[in-house]
């Protein structure tokens, strides 16, 4: 893939109503389709889309997050998992059976955990589960944050990055949808693993980065 | 260094040898800062200016919240080097209302229904000033916004002219701005033209503010496209792959 990309930023004009459809990151003002903000041009059966470059992390249900406990009520904890809103996990929602009011013997303020959005509504009240085998409280290795928009590359096309980066370091490597990277091994390997996750983030916009950052490893890794 | 009302403008010349209708040097550079979501560093002439932004995070403490948009919270700060006679730091009855002049303009022009009880903050920062600095915090946070992917429907920008030497000027430099008799600093949306803000200090005949604003306006247009161009200089690198 070399073909030309567009950049597009907010009050960019991105096409009409007579040969396109409004899509995502578009909004309309008369006949005409606008980019509200600023991303990549992306144009899908007859829909015109923004995609965004940067901006912090927007929840979409499915995604697979790593969260910080923020809080503990009774029936259920608030997590940070860097959204414009806070998260809630309710008891129900955890792999284990919590008593009324034990909810803090099982996750603590400052926990981590890894989680998907079961669901994000219109006034922006983000739901969390826990239920699925990914999901669990993390108990051991490190936490490093990056850029949400940066996300893609770190995991690759079909998980080719990250799957390179695990063969290369042999460190376990979690990547959550929200720019928070989980990563655990060898003190050493760590060092220079979160060395090459910078490296990806710096980078971004290169062609053939996974070979560069094999490289990378390979001869750092000495 | 005594300047009277005459001297102002000289054989068509200002006092820094621009023309009436010039704006002064402008640089600016999109997202320098690694750590906020959003940034932007702007030299303007002798203003220097640095603008982060933050969010949209749920706003604190929750009685300001608006259940049916986000608020901006814009804080415009003036170091206590950026001025000659080191001015004392810390918020005044000038920065406040700055504050809350570039929060409305900004208002205008985010998508805030999409964040509802969230809070966008936007930290100006004047390092050095040298007249029009409220108009170089709008342009620089305008970039910072852009450049933190909050939602807007243009990127605004601001440019001030005024009344120097009984002429109609654009963008007023620090000598004109004391000595002179009236600033109009306004932002806009360039695309449609709309009137973000609109001050104005000093006496003019209604004639005379018609033509400041067509100034101003004209020199507006010229900033969007630095701004226009700071963001792509940034981005061009994803344009291949």
């Amino acid at each position: 893939m070399s073909e030309t990309r567009k950049i597009v930023i907010p009050g960019s004009k991105i096409g009409s109503l007579d040969e396109h459809k409004q899509g995502r990151g578009a909004f309309k003002e008369g006949n005409d389709i606008y980019s509200y903000r600023l991303g990549i041009l992306d144009e899908r059966s007859g829909y015109v889309n923004v995609i965004p470059l940067s901006g912090i992390y927007d929840p979409a249900e499915g995604d697979t997050v790593i969260g910080v406990i923020d809080q503990v009520s009774k029936m259920n904890w608030m997590v940070n998992i860097n959204a414009p809103y806070p998260a809630m996990l309710r008891v129900e929602e955890v792999p284990w059976h919590v008593e009324y009011g034990a909810a803090a013997k099982y996750l603590n303020i400052g926990d981590v955990i890894m989680a998907s959005v079961a669901g994000v509504n219109e006034i922006g009240k983000i739901d969390l589960s826990m239920r699925g085998k990914h999901y669990r409280k993390v108990e051991e290795g490190i936490v490093i944050d990056i850029q949400s928009s940066k996300v893609p590359r770190v995991i690759g096309r079909n998980g080719s990055m990250v799957s390179m980066l695990r063969d290369k370091t042999g460190c376990w490597i979690f990547v959550g949808q929200n720019g928070r990277v989980w990563i655990k091994g060898d003190d050493d390997k760590l060092a220079l693993l979160v060395e090459a996750i910078r490296k990806i983030e710096r980078e971004a916009h290169k062609q053939g980065l996974t070979n560069e950052i094999a490289e990378f490893l390979e001869n750092e890794g000495e | 260094m005594k300047v009277n009302k005459m001297e102002l403008m000289k054989d068509g010349k200002r006092t820094d040898g621009r023309k009436r209708d010039e704006l002064r040097p402008i640089k600016i550079e999109a997202g320098p800062l690694y750590r906020a979501n959003g940034s932007c560093y702007l030299e303007w002439g002798g203003n220097k200016v640095m603008a982060a932004v933050y969010g949209p995070k749920e706003a604190i403490p929750r009685h300001i919240q608006d259940p049916r948009k986000a608020i901006i919270e814009a804080k415009y700060n003036m170091a206590s080097f950026s001025v000659s006679d080191r001015k004392r730091p810390g918020p005044d009855r000038r920065s406040r209302e700055i504050s809350k002049i570039t929060s409305e303009a900004l208002e205008n022009v985010v998508l805030v229904e999409m964040f509802p009880r969230a809070s966008i903050e936007v930290e100006i920062e004047i390092l050095d000033a040298d007249a029009g600095t409220r108009c170089a915090g709008i342009t620089a946070a305008a970039v910072a916004m852009a450049d933190a992917g909050i939602p807007m429907r243009d990127i605004p920008v601001s440019c001030a002219a005024g009344k120097a030497g009984d002429t109609v000027v654009l963008d007023l430099v620090g000598t004109e701005d004391m000595k002179g008799q009236a600033d109009v600093p306004i932002a806009i949306a360039p695309r449609t033209d709309d009137i973000l803000l609109l001050q104005m200090d000093g006496h003019m005949t209604p004639e005379e503010l018609d033509e400041a604003l067509e100034l101003a306006i004209h020199g507006c247009h010229q900033i969007a496209e630095m701004q226009k161009e700071a963001l792509m200089t940034k981005y061009k690198t994803f344009e291949e792959e």
